[in-house]
């Protein structure tokens, strides 16, 4: 690090923050050189994509790596706000606290936020208890997707998506080149050299846009907490009402929550590793209430963060499929 | 989770203790490709770095079981290669075709691993992987030693400015240990590599699938004495960024919030910039002064290789993506003329001549292949002369751009040396470069100066040399004009030569075929000896269907304006069917012919040519009589 710079943070050598409950930082510390070369070069990717590309979109998902995804996007185009709207798939099955948390995120940074939900799914009445999570997934969130992408007539698209998280993104380029029917054809990606990226295309075509692809986990927690960003509760301990399901812990979050014969809520202190839509998301028993706690917790792991979300394990490949369907 | 811990413990796949994420904050990172021949064993040791580093989770080693089970290759074993092939595809088949990422870490580093294919048809994904690694470990299966794609992605490596290369010698156990051999295929490999350029070069025996001298020393090679895999790349020395270089910076975005600011956003290539630093903005050239760097947490006293940031000027001026921010005392060289290395990466092969996109920097701006050198031979770095670079073909050529840019030879700087070239019509990523030097015609290649120049030699004449260049379909009449221009010229006793398409095809162009590259082979000669000949104070006339734009306009560039008259016959493709004086038509007709032009290849019209002749309205011989008209008015004749 360059003098000058620690000197502009003083006494932020080390990281032994004092976190609230709410998980935020009072004092920002320094990066370390890892994780500065990480965010610069996110911050080049989001500015070749504004650079390159007529109309992008930022595709919001609430959670903490979208969080990350959001302040790299204020730092990459400061003092201007980021040159594009947010967009969240609403499959009205999130929590309450991520809708309230997304609406207040916009209004502090100053976003343009545009909500898309599958009224056809609605009308159809499709929901995860009956239909399955697969079929779900594929009306409520894939297909509702494509809707708001087209609507928009948004030509690049960002994700949060990491190469960690699970062995088909292991695999995705940092431009995704994505065809007119919005799929994704993993045997043909584009070459991607250097910092160097592709993103001409046709009209129709689109570009998915990772600039969290060499991130890890810990990674972008260490983020959240070097850089004081806010996330939603949900991902600090608390009590609630769970269920155990197929070795799932389930919130039962609300009155529509579906009741197996003999299972029964019982009040317990969990927190969640990865967020989605509630009936699909298990959450950990844990007592870490802030961000040190997470991080400490995260040291003994014995699981993937994906393992609790029910949607990925459909079936052999079921990420992959879904991601050539144009799921992100 | 205790007792999904001891399950794991009891399936013999160790038990993760959590040290990986202990990392103190200053640990740094490395960025590392594995790549080699197919069946080497790469993905076997990165699932095996991987798990000894215990980077690996319960459910991730539960799916590999499973996966192994349905799938594997190695009986009761793991099979870690299913760990790396993420897509369906792959695990069918047994075989990488994309570069997977992978990531890990121990108490010292921080990797991110881009496990790459072996197959050769797949060499644009190992490029793809090791165009942003620092490090390349490369293996080779000790039972077969260097083979062809040991040698293969070592130039690719080469060629992308790695400079750090282990050799991992694998599948040890399989030839018991033999330390001679080991040997023998290190020496063999140390005398490939010398010329590559790396720095450094390690060679390990090792084993993957036993884990022998990958984390940790092995009892079956009392006689290697080096480190382990690991620990060697937990302590290799890498410089990722240039050091004691001047200031650049790639201009990516121009930053206008409102009417008061207008900054530059851009990555740091590199050096280092303060305010009030004196600064060029290339390739124009003009002198600005940064008076501050903009961050979200405030202005920066200074910036450095790697930092993104907005820098704002002292005066307002024109400045745009692309363009590069370069220390005043120390700017980086412009040209639109460079020797370059390039990486063949389409099924569509490379055609000298043909107009791409190249994107270089944060610039992207249009451009043709001129020259392709040779190609080289990654096996022998034999030299081999080519025409055409065709998919994972490796060759040296000369760019020509249409308009200058900013630059560093590749080997000095890696953000402002590389490009990529991109395919106008498909828009894909159809190659990648690295610039060796720029072309500096005028010094590099000076013409030959002679007393008796073009003016000496025409005054001698009493004619004024000029190039009166034909085009139009086949049939329209071109040759019979051109015949009758060149009698009638004959008559008022001018030097006059005629340039015929059919006959240079018998003599000087005798070895080019019909292939759009030598279409724009065949051209190119005939409009430099056409050149020749209006040198050497003649009247030339050349008739060519010459169907391209671009291949009439390369004819007439580098003359003097009034030397190259562009006349169009122009005849209906109707009209040329029906006169059909050679039969051609009919046999195109009859399916014998392909690529016709006008039938099923392209003809571009002229789109403004010094002369049009209408050959429907009038007979060749009135039409000759045009053309000499013109030549007198434009004071070429008499």
């Amino acid at each position: 690090m360059p003098d000058e710079r620690a000197a502009s943070w003083p006494e932020s050598q080390g990281q032994d923050l004092q976190s609230g409950a709410d998980g935020r930082a009072r004092r920002r510390a320094a990066l370390s050189p890892h994780l500065k070369r990480l965010q610069d070069e996110s911050i080049f990717i989001f500015r070749e994509v504004v650079a390159e590309l007529r109309n992008p979109v930022l595709l919001y998902s609430i959670g903490k790596d979208s969080s990350v995804l959001l302040h790299l996007a204020m730092r990459a185009f400061y003092p201007a706000r980021p040159p594009f709207p947010v967009l969240h798939i609403d499959t009205t099955w999130k929590f309450r606290e991520m809708i309230a948390f997304r609406d207040e995120t916009a209004r502090r940074l100053g976003l343009e936020l545009v909500v898309h939900t599958n009224e056809d799914g609605i009308r159809r009445g499709v929901n995860p208890f009956d239909h399955g999570s697969s079929y779900y997934t594929q009306v409520m969130k894939t297909e509702a997707l494509k809707q708001a992408l087209a609507k928009g007539g948004y030509d690049a698209a960002f994700g949060g998506a990491r190469r960690d998280e699970e062995r088909s993104r292991a695999k995705e380029r940092i431009f995704s080149f994505r065809s007119a029917a919005q799929e994704w054809d993993p045997k043909k990606q584009r070459p991607e050299l250097w910092s160097l990226y592709n993103g001409r295309i046709r009209d129709g075509e689109s570009i998915r846009v990772f600039p969290l692809s060499n991130w890890t986990e810990l990674d972008v927690w260490q983020y959240v907490l070097a850089e004081d960003i806010p996330v939603v509760p949900l991902y600090f301990a608390a009590p609630q009402p769970i269920v155990e399901r197929d070795g799932q812990l389930i919130v039962v979050h609300d009155e529509r929550m579906r009741l197996k014969p003999g299972e029964r809520p019982e009040m317990r202190m969990v927190r969640f590793r990865s967020l989605g839509c509630y009936p699909l998301t298990g959450a950990i028993e844990s007592r870490a209430d802030s961000l040190p706690a997470i991080i400490a917790e995260m040291l003994g792991f014995q699981t993937s963060e994906r393992m609790g979300r029910l949607i990925d394990r459909d079936e052999a490949s079921s990420m992959e499929r879904k991601k050539r369907e144009g799921y992100f | 989770m205790a007792d999904s811990a001891a399950a794991a413990v009891e399936a013999g796949v160790g038990q993760r203790t959590g040290n990986v994420f202990r990392l103190p904050a200053e640990a740094g990172m490395l960025r590392f490709l594995t790549c080699g021949s197919v069946d080497d064993g790469k993905s076997t040791l990165i699932g095996r770095l991987l798990f000894e580093t215990r980077a690996l989770f319960e459910d991730q080693l539960a799916a590999l079981e499973h996966d192994s089970r349905k799938y594997g290759t190695v009986g009761e074993h793991i099979d870690f290669a299913l760990l790396m092939d993420g897509l369906e595809a792959e695990r069918e088949q047994g075989i990488t075709i994309d570069v997977s990422y992978r990531f890990f870490a121990t108490d010292r580093r921080r990797f991110i691993v881009a496990d790459t294919p072996g197959h050769q048809q797949y060499t644009r994904n190992m490029a793809t992987g090791a165009s942003t690694a620092d490090l390349a470990v490369l293996l080779v299966d000790a039972r077969k030693g260097v083979v062809n794609q040991t040698r293969r992605h070592s130039f690719i490596v080469s060629l992308l400015g790695i400079r750090h290369v282990v050799l991992v010698v694998n599948k040890m156990d399989l030839i018991a240990f033999d330390a001679e051999r080991f040997r023998e295929i290190q020496e063999t490999y140390e005398n490939f590599a010398t010329g590559l350029g790396f720095e450094s070069l390690l060679a390990i025996p090792t084993s993957a699938r036993y884990g022998d001298n990958v984390t940790s020393a092995s009892e079956r090679t009392p006689w290697y004495e080096g480190p382990t895999l690991l620990a060697y790349l937990e302590t290799v020395r890498i410089e990722t960024e240039p050091v004691g270089q001047p200031f650049r910076m790639p201009v990516q975005w121009v930053n206008r919030p409102h009417l008061d600011f207008r900054g530059y956003a851009g990555t740091v290539a590199s050096g280092r910039v303060r305010p009030d630093d004196a600064i060029r903005v290339l390739p124009a050239g003009k002198a600005a002064v940064v008076s501050r760097i903009v961050t979200l947490d405030g202005e920066l006293a200074e910036a450095r290789a790697g930092d993104a940031v907005t820098l704002v000027l002292a005066e307002e001026m024109d400045v745009s993506r692309g363009d590069v921010l370069a220390a005043a005392g120390d700017a980086a060289p412009v040209s639109d003329q460079f020797a370059a290395h390039l990486v063949w990466m389409s099924e569509t092969p490379l055609i000298a001549g043909r107009s791409y996109l190249i994107k270089a920097g944060t610039k992207t701006v249009g451009g043709s292949i001129t020259a392709i050198k040779y190609r080289i031979n990654v096996d022998t770095h034999e030299h081999l002369a080519a025409k055409e670079l065709h998919l994972n073909d490796v060759g040296v050529v000369n760019l020509s751009l249409a308009s200058p840019i900013a630059f560093e030879p590749y080997a000095k700087n890696r953000n402002l040396g590389s490009f990529i070239v991109i395919d106008r019509l498909t828009n894909e990523t159809a190659a990648a470069g690295t610039i060796d030097f720029a072309l500096r015609r005028g010094t590099n290649l000076t013409w030959q100066h002679l007393d008796i120049d073009r003016s000496a030699r025409a005054a001698l004449n009493g004619q004024k040399p000029a190039i009166l260049w034909f085009t139009g379909l086949s049939g329209a009449g071109k040759s019979t004009i051109a015949n009758l221009v060149e009698r009638k010229l004959f008559a008022m006793g001018r030097h006059t030569y005629v340039l015929d398409g059919d006959n240079v095809r018998h003599g000087l162009n005798r070895d080019l075929g019909f292939t759009e590259a030598d279409r724009v082979e065949n051209i190119r000669r005939v409009a430099e000896v056409a050149k020749l000949f209006a040198d050497a104070g003649l009247i030339v006339i050349a008739s060519f269907i010459s169907p391209y734009r671009a291949d009439r306009a390369m004819a007439r560039s580098g003359l003097e304006e009034g030397v190259f008259l562009e006349v169009f016959v122009d005849t209906p493709i109707e009209e040329c069917q029906r006169r059909d004086p050679k039969g051609l038509y009919a046999k195109v007709a009859a399916g014998k012919i392909s690529n016709f032009t006008g039938v099923d290849a392209p003809y571009e019209a002229p789109e403004n040519p010094e002369i049009r002749l209408s050959t429907t309205a009038n007979s060749a011989d009135a039409l000759a009589d045009e053309v000499l008209a013109d030549l007198r008015r434009r004071g070429i004749v008499g």
